[in-house]
């Protein structure tokens, strides 16, 4: 489990409501307002997209909202940085392929 | 356009402190800040600070950051949040994003409070999921709740990569190595020495030379560096790990100034380019300042201060508080922040390399290189007698600006004196009545209390545990060793905790009498 139930300083965590959402449309679960990457890194989902040209596989780097490794498709929308935007009930992630949300025609690799 | 008498960017330590005190003095504060949340990184620092108790010190970071929201909304210190400072242009016109729109704004005074970003190093599969900057692991942890892992290496030995370390520890991860390319350990020793107890390596004079994995870290291998940092072959060491953290310095966010056309220096001192400014944070434009990170890179207790002295500075300069009330404001102000850049790790001194403490204690080897103090040095310093009784043992190896041992104890066993860099000397003949408050208020958690007549044949070691689960009285298990090695089976006698030890546990645990100057943890 990758949650920290409690913690030696910090106790226990106050999060939102468990809301349901969607991962390249596979039902999942995580806490409302809390960074839509915080909720996948707790699934232990931590590819979070390819890149443009190399399909390399990036995912949470800075957690800041600086270096938009994290970026995905959110409810159509590429390149949201996940570590900076809330988790919201029914919210449609998608794994992002360069700026796409599916591989591209003649994509290679993964 | 909006106009106000002060405009703040970032709503960090230093940039709040500057908004208090400026609206303290009746201007009109607006400060933006991108994210969603004020406090800057206060709120990841779970570890109770350095300093003296003007600095806040014994408290932990986040309190601090309660502390200093409370003291804005107080004060009527306006903070727009989700609102990106994209631009500074002439005339203080400060251009912000706040949600899908541009808005320009314009402060008769400015002053920039951006921070740093994380440096990195590149290495084979730096972009791997699973490498991620030391902050991003102590943002998903410590803000989250999620733990960035389960086995990892920590690259870089500087105060955020052996803090951030023993926070990894502390979210139930396991911390395989803290590896640094320099010779010797860059933080301080005493958070070093929380590390080695633990059992965690140093590798010292090693450097990543490669991680592997296809889609995610799946183990790293390292290997030692000769002088001129060139890795030597056949020293390769993998480990298994799934994350990967880098810690290798901050650099300052300054692209503000130059946009605003404010002469920059490049000043590795500062950990990067920054703006030319006085003592005061007065940059060469007039009535646009720099307080924190931006202007240099140093910690938290001081941005709060050069916040403040900014503060002032720009009441005075329009008008809000008199040349007089500006003097002695920040005369106290100035002392504060002098007394923290002093010792072996101030600003001035970054690079040198110090042999001996102002004391003339000779620094420990093992300490820069290992993270732990040998069994043979620990006598060397002035903090570490034995005598019979209950007393403070205060293995604090380094001229650092901290005092709070000094002034929690009510007995006076412990003497620091004016200047907060020196080492605690313990005074043999006071009555230690053996409270531990000086155990838990320790930032270092380098006290200990040491009872070598507890039982026919015991010692009793009283040692700061800041992990879950808990050991309860009765509890048998191995006391470890400074170097993080079983040392001799222990008992557990007592865990004591209480709101003054704001959740430092003291535990106590019986060991052969023998033990008692080795026995520094306790694992079951």
């Amino acid at each position: 489990m990758a949650r920290i139930e409690n913690h030696p300083i910090l106790g226990k965590f106050r999060k939102g409501r468990k809301v349901r959402f969607y991962l390249d449309g596979n039902a999942m679960e995580g806490f409302e307002g809390e960074p839509i990457a915080a909720a996948l890194k707790a699934a232990g989902v931590i590819v979070h997209r390819y890149t443009q040209k190399r399909h390399e596989p990036r995912g949470i780097f800075c957690a800041i909202g600086r270096c938009t490794d994290c970026v995905m498709v959110v409810d159509g929308v590429p390149n949201v940085r996940t570590c900076m935007t809330p988790l919201a009930e029914g919210m449609n992630v998608q794994t992002q392929y360069g700026v796409l949300a599916k591989k591209a025609e003649g994509w290679t690799g993964r | 356009m909006k106009r106000y008498d002060l405009i703040v960017v970032g709503a960090g330590p230093s940039g709040l402190s500057a908004a208090i005190e400026a609206a303290k003095r009746g201007m009109s504060v607006a400060v933006f800040d991108e994210n969603a949340k004020p406090g800057g990184q206060l709120f990841k620092q779970i570890h109770k600070f350095f300093g003296s108790k003007e600095h806040k010190a014994k408290v932990r970071g986040f309190r601090i950051g309660e502390e200093l929201l409370k003291e804005a909304s107080e004060t009527g210190v306006e903070v727009h949040l989700g609102a990106t400072v994209t631009g500074l242009y002439m005339k203080k016109e400060v251009v912000v994003r706040m949600r899908d729109g541009m808005q320009h704004w314009k402060g008769d005074a400015v002053i920039v409070a951006t921070g740093a970003s994380e440096k990195m190093v590149p290495f084979d599969g730096w972009t791997l999921p699973g490498v991620m900057g030391a902050g991003a692991a102590q943002t998903l942890m410590n803000l989250h709740g999620v733990k960035p892992g389960n086995r990892v290496l920590m690259l870089g030995s500087g105060n955020v990569g052996l803090v951030v370390s023993f926070q990894l520890l502390q979210a139930g991860c396991e911390v395989v190595a803290v590896v640094d390319a320099a010779p010797r350990v860059g933080g301080y020793g005493v958070h070093a020495a929380k590390l080695a107890r633990c059992g965690v390596p140093f590798y010292l004079s090693h450097t990543i030379l490669r991680v592997e994995g296809s889609d995610r870290v799946a183990g790293v291998t390292i290997g030692r560096v000769n002088r001129r940092f060139q890795p030597v072959p056949g020293t390769e060491k993998r480990f298994d790990a799934d994350t990967v953290c880098v810690a290798v310095g901050l650099s300052p966010m300054s692209q503000l100034f130059k946009m605003a056309g404010c002469q920059m220096r490049d000043d590795p001192k500062k950990g990067g380019e920054v703006p030319v400014c006085d003592q005061y944070g007065r940059t060469s434009v007039p009535g646009v300042f720099a307080v924190g990170d931006v202007s240099g890179i140093e910690e938290a207790s001081s941005a709060m201060i050069e916040g403040r002295i900014a503060g002032v500075c720009a009441a005075n300069t329009l008008g809000f508080c008199t040349e007089e009330e500006k003097t002695a404001a920040l005369a106290a102000m100035e002392k504060d922040l002098d007394s923290l850049r002093q010792g072996m790790f101030a600003p001035q001194n970054r690079g040198k390399d110090f042999r001996t403490t102002e004391e003339g204690v000779k620094i420990s080897e093992s300490l820069l290189k290992k993270g732990y103090l040998t069994d043979t040095e620990v006598g060397t310093f002035p903090g570490v007698v034995r005598r019979s009784g209950v007393h403070p043992v205060v293995e604090c190896t380094q001229n650092i600006p901290c005092n709070p041992c000094q002034d929690v104890c009510p007995k006076n066993c412990i003497r620091v004196g004016e200047k907060i860099t020196s080492l605690p000397e313990v005074d043999p003949a006071a009555g230690c009545v053996g409270c531990g408050m000086c155990v838990a208020s320790c930032p270092g958690q380098a006290i200990f209390l040491v009872d070598e007549q507890f039982e026919e044949g015991f010692a009793a070691v009283t040692i700061p545990y800041e992990f879950f689960p808990l050991p309860k009285a009765g509890t048998k298990g191995t006391a470890l060793g400074r170097n993080g090695k079983p040392v001799c089976e222990a008992e557990v006698v007592k865990v004591t905790n209480t709101a003054a030890f704001d959740h430092t546990n003291l535990l106590t645990m019986k060991v052969p009498r023998g033990e008692a100057m080795k026995a520094r943890f306790f694992t079951c």
